[in-house]
């Protein structure tokens, strides 16, 4: 999923600091998963800026709503009525569901209320970890499901580098090492002949900004 | 005539063991503040952080919430849930202009009414001291 966090609350309340009417809009999918934008989260916002502006002696009318996906023009239809009546979006999406909400409400302002971080799991609860850059050209099989462009720290297609010390990263030791635990997995896989063969330099030449997938 | 100030304060109590203290200090004609009121959950962990902010949207002058003691909850760990989300609570209340102090844990077992009594008076004065939640002549103002 994709991982995202609140921006720092001062920074919301400064850019939404030129509009008396506010929708906060949250995301049912990935944010509201990772507890970034959803709509336990969209109400928590809400509460704290009407607090704020309260305090502030400022008059501004809060809005809230939450779709099941931002990134998909289908959800946003319905709610664009509703959209009508303020005089900004605060969207609490990802990069991606921000920009379609902005597209589909043009020329309504749409303020991103969240850091779009990386696409990720969850390690544990309240916890999440970046597992793929999306680079487009996945090597996962030759690997025992390990992704060494986003878990190694230098990105290496062939490793483990010379800084690899009990299992650890030399860049960050509280981190393993990427290589170590490919090489482990393909030993419990039997399939340490895959570890020898060379990986070719990645072609950033071939990557596309940005990337489009179309279904025929 | 300036009305004097009478603080409004806001208890989240876990029926098995601070509510139940708090029945004991009434059995036990244990005199404290009358300004607590007190909101009877089945287990702190159902305490929310949106919870405790909109207590204090709708004008409390301080909130506790009051979770059994450490390692005793009825519900395995629910105490130590509220209590984690008090401790956010507090960053947010800082974070948008309203004193942290407001806003308390308390662990009292079901048996000490006393302690029950002290969390209510000390909530009251606090909220005396930081003066009443800025929100509150809001509130008065739009009725």
């Amino acid at each position: 999923m994709i991982v995202g966090d609140r921006k720092p609350f001062d920074e919301i309340k400064d850019n939404i600091r030129d509009y008396k009417k506010i929708l906060i809009l949250g995301c049912g999918t990935c944010v509201s998963v990772c507890q970034a934008g959803g709509e336990k989260e969209v109400e928590l916002l809400a509460s704290e800026l009407r607090i704020a502006n309260k305090l502030a002696g400022k008059d501004v009318e809060i809005g809230q709503a939450t779709i099941k996906r931002q990134c998909d023009k289908e959800f946003i239809e319905p709610i664009v009525e509703k959209a009508k009546q303020y005089d900004a979006v605060l969207s609490m999406a990802c990069g991606a569901g921000v920009q379609l909400v902005a597209d589909v409400m043009e020329p309504k302002p749409v303020i991103p209320a969240l850091n779009t971080d990386f696409i990720g799991i969850t390690e544990s609860p309240g916890t999440w970890v970046e597992r793929c850059q999306a680079c487009g050209n996945c090597l996962l099989e030759k690997t025992g499901g390990i992704c060494p462009i986003t878990r190694c720290a230098k990105g290496l297609l062939n490793g483990p580098c010379g800084g690899t010390k009990d299992g650890m990263c030399e860049v960050d030791t509280k981190k393993p090492c990427a290589w170590t635990l490919i090489y482990q997995r393909l030993e419990k896989q039997g399939k340490l002949d895959i570890f020898d063969e060379y990986n070719p330099p990645r072609n950033f030449q071939a990557v596309v900004m940005p990337g489009k997938v179309t279904k025929s | 005539m300036v009305e004097a100030f009478e603080p409004k304060v806001v208890a989240f109590c876990c029926h098995y063991c601070a509510y139940s203290a708090a029945d004991l200090a009434g059995s036990m004609r244990l005199e404290y503040s009358p300004n607590v009121r007190i909101v009877k959950l089945m287990c702190t962990g159902r305490v929310d952080i949106i919870h405790l902010l909109k207590a204090f949207e709708d004008g409390a002058d301080t909130v506790f919430v009051a979770g059994c003691e450490e390692g005793a909850c009825h519900f395995l760990e629910g105490n130590m849930k509220a209590k984690q989300r008090v401790a956010q609570t507090r960053k947010l209340l800082k974070e948008i202009g309203l004193e942290p102090e407001r806003l308390e844990m308390f662990h009292i077992s079901a048996s000490n009414a006393p302690l029950f009594a002290a969390a209510c008076n000390e909530m009251t004065e606090r909220a005396r001291k930081l003066g009443p939640n800025p929100l509150r002549k809001e509130i008065v103002k739009a009725k």
